[in-house]
């Protein structure tokens, strides 16, 4: 087949299943809540419920968008748009398997880490120009917490590079051919995770839009589909970090017996399915201990992690 | 850290306890038959209103949705004319029903009472008074009051005894 | 190639325009973000795809976020617009357009001379950065290194120093009735000028 075509094909491919895996993830986030809090969650439209995100989809585009007479507009608008826009583009550089990955460049982790500093600014300038304190509260603990834990983030993931000896993810996938970089690398798949739990602003990290202390912190002043961008934003954040779990630490495609597609699939969703059990299990702590947890905890660890693979990788290779 | 994990397994250990929900519109949940819910007026074993229009259950409404006008009949005997309760405004506290000499205004285990319309949730009398006796079946007031009729005071018709005197301290 | 190149380049030209040109601070700041994301794509069509990622990941991810943030902490309102309006008047532009002018005229001089521009060289990847920065120029990262270290050192000792005269300042604010806290917060277009 001609290769732009099939690279076309590709492109929309992973466009289509992730932005419905993200809506369809408000479902299944909202089921598996219900389930280990012994509720049911939405179980009335369609089949299991599974129509309840048609119907807030519906809801949410015949919501008045609403800008308020305070706001910065220009930014106000833009602002959601950032955070869906670079998620995306992100998904670009992921490999799902040897066949399904847009662009496979030798940066791929320092363009996600690009993408996702970009993804701040999202946030920050959401909460700056809605022109609202709590919104701007919001926006000050979203810039200070994504800044810090993206440094961690990316040290974490120094480890995956090391050991492969490449940024590009569809490299660092092959390297894990007969051990899962999760076992030398467990130190480092821990920060990675609560680094990933931190940028994408999930609980127990919401604290930028902590409800129970700052109304709907960045968001407060968004209604209608700009609301709804900065959710499916979020959710994309979830998708994007669980397939990178799995792409850095358990070997992406690679296992047994099933095609690859079906291996990152299950492995992704197992991913998403904890961020959910931490939502339903984890509280939220203070803003202060998040900052002195990350930059005396995460940051330590990170570099001790860092020093001693590349101490390893050095000897091993003597 | 040792905690975290605790607790996480223990929310994952929920996947297989039974569910509380209860599937409203499918299954019912039990009321007890004191519930407080929807406020009738009931009728004595004779089919007559029980109510006397005394005032006391809209004196007693704390939010004052109860509101009657008292009217009596050729007897002499007190009922009322009209009688209005206005559910958007009721509490369901039961006070009405504990202040009610005679039993007449008693809540019952409904509470499906939603409307699209709330002027549909003002009930009238008709709306109000039922064909039944409610939780007393064989409680009758005026037969435990006595009644005066035409030329007689209470306890003067025949076989009847005489009014118990309110100011006597003996029973 | 080259006409990504030229229109990052142009995007980058005129967004920092913008920058100057701006009233509002955050916007100018945004423009000046957009100015360094063009960067990074010139430096991903000449070659230098390492370059770029390290462009958006310091600059445009970090550093611009870190002035945003200070921006929005400073709660600079109309009273800043009309600041701007006076510091933009066309006269202060006279000294700068002349140096503009003047590193316009080298660049063409030299465009003309050397007739097209060079073409790309070969992509440098993370591995030669690498290898360049801890093998000629170890010390200069070392240097650096150290640069940034008392950077931090100092920026500790500003702020331990800031904590113990915290009660002073409290009680300073608690005599004069002002909400200390208040103004930070407080993102009303108009901020009082004498607090200001």
């Amino acid at each position: 087949m001609n290769p732009v075509l099939l690279k076309i094909i590709v492109l929309l491919g992973i466009l289509i299943v992730v932005l419905t895996l993200a809506s369809g993830l408000i479902w299944l986030e909202r089921r598996l809540l219900a389930l280990w809090q012994d509720r049911y969650g939405p179980n009335r439209v369609g089949p299991f419920g599974l129509l309840q995100v048609l119907a807030d989809m519906i809801k949410i585009f015949f919501k008045e968008d609403w800008i308020p007479p305070f706001a910065d507009k220009p930014v106000f608008v833009l602002a959601p748009a950032i955070i869906v826009i670079t998620v995306l583009l992100t998904f670009a550089v992921v490999p799902f398997t040897p066949l399904v990955q847009i662009a496979d460049t030798n940066i791929a982790l320092l363009f996600f880490l690009g993408m996702s500093s970009l993804g701040v600014y999202s946030v920050v300038l959401g909460g700056w120009a809605s022109n609202n304190k709590y919104s701007l509260l919001g926006g000050m603990r979203a810039a200070s917490q994504m800044l810090s834990y993206e440094v961690f983030m990316g040290l974490a993931m120094m480890g995956t590079v090391m050991l492969a000896g490449s940024f590009s993810m569809r490299a660092i996938v092959e390297a894990q051919r007969h051990m899962w970089f999760v076992v030398p690398q467990f130190l480092g798949f821990v920060l990675f995770l609560i680094a990933g739990i931190a940028e994408t602003r999930r609980l127990p990290f919401d604290l930028p839009e902590a409800e129970s202390e700052l109304v709907a912190g960045f968001h407060s002043e968004y209604s209608g589909m700009k609301f709804g961008m900065f959710f499916v934003g979020e959710y994309l954040g979830v998708i994007l970090i669980s397939v990178l779990l799995s792409v850095l630490y358990f070997g992406g495609w690679q296992g047994p017996f099933l095609p690859p597609i079906v291996w990152i699939v299950l492995k992704t969703l197992f991913f998403i399915c904890f961020f959910i059990l931490l939502r339903a299990a984890m509280p939220r702590p203070r803003f202060d201990q998040l900052m002195s947890w990350g930059w005396k905890w995460m940051l330590p660890l990170s570099l001790l992690n860092l020093a001693v693979t590349g101490a390893v990788v050095l000897a091993m290779r003597r | 850290m040792w905690s975290i994990l605790q607790s996480l397994w223990l929310v994952l250990l929920h996947m297989f306890q039974p569910r509380f929900t209860v599937q409203y519109p499918d299954e019912k949940p039990y009321l007890a038959p004191r519930y407080r819910g929807r406020i009738v007026l009931s009728r004595d074993p004779d089919g007559e209103e029980r109510c006397v229009a005394c005032y006391l259950c809209a004196v007693a409404c704390p939010v004052d949705c109860i509101s009657l006008q008292a009217t009596e009949d050729p007897h002499g005997r007190r009922y009322p004319d009209w009688f209005r309760i206005n559910f958007s405004r009721c509490i369901f506290c039961g006070l009405c029903e504990e202040a009610c000499p005679t039993y007449a205004i008693q809540l019952t285990p409904d509470i499906e009472m939603g409307e699209y319309n709330r002027q549909n949730l003002v009930y009238e009398k008709e709306n109000l008074l039922i064909n039944g006796t409610g939780k007393y079946p064989d409680y009758s007031f005026w037969r435990v009051a006595g009644v005066r009729i035409k030329d007689k005071d209470k306890g003067q018709a025949e076989n009847e005894a005489p009014p118990a005197d309110l100011h006597a301290l003996t029973p | 190639m080259e006409a990504i190149f030229y229109i990052a380049a142009i995007v980058a030209v005129l967004a920092t325009v913008l920058t100057v040109t701006r009233l509002n601070p955050v916007h100018a700041l945004l423009y000046l973000t957009v100015s360094l994301l063009a960067v990074a794509v010139v430096f991903y069509t000449l070659g230098a795809p390492f370059m770029a990622a390290l462009e958006v990941v310091i600059y445009a991810g970090a550093i611009m976020v870190l002035f945003v943030f200070v921006v929005m902490l400073l709660n600079l309102g109309r009273h800043t617009v009309d600041l701007e309006r006076s510091w933009l008047s066309p006269g202060a532009f006279v000294g700068p357009a002349i140096l503009a002018a003047i590193l316009v005229g080298e660049v063409s001089y030299l465009l003309a001379r050397s007739g097209t521009l060079t073409p790309p060289v070969a992509e440098v990847g993370p591995h030669q950065v690498a290898l360049a920065l801890y093998g000629p120029y170890l010390l200069g990262v070392e240097l650096a290194s150290f640069l940034l270290l008392g950077a931090l050192v100092g920026a500790y000792h500003v702020g331990s120093r800031r904590a113990q005269g915290r009660t002073t300042v409290g009680s300073r604010s608690d005599r004069t009735g002002l909400a200390s806290g208040g103004d930070l917060v407080r993102t009303g277009a108009d901020r009082p000028s004498g607090a200001a």
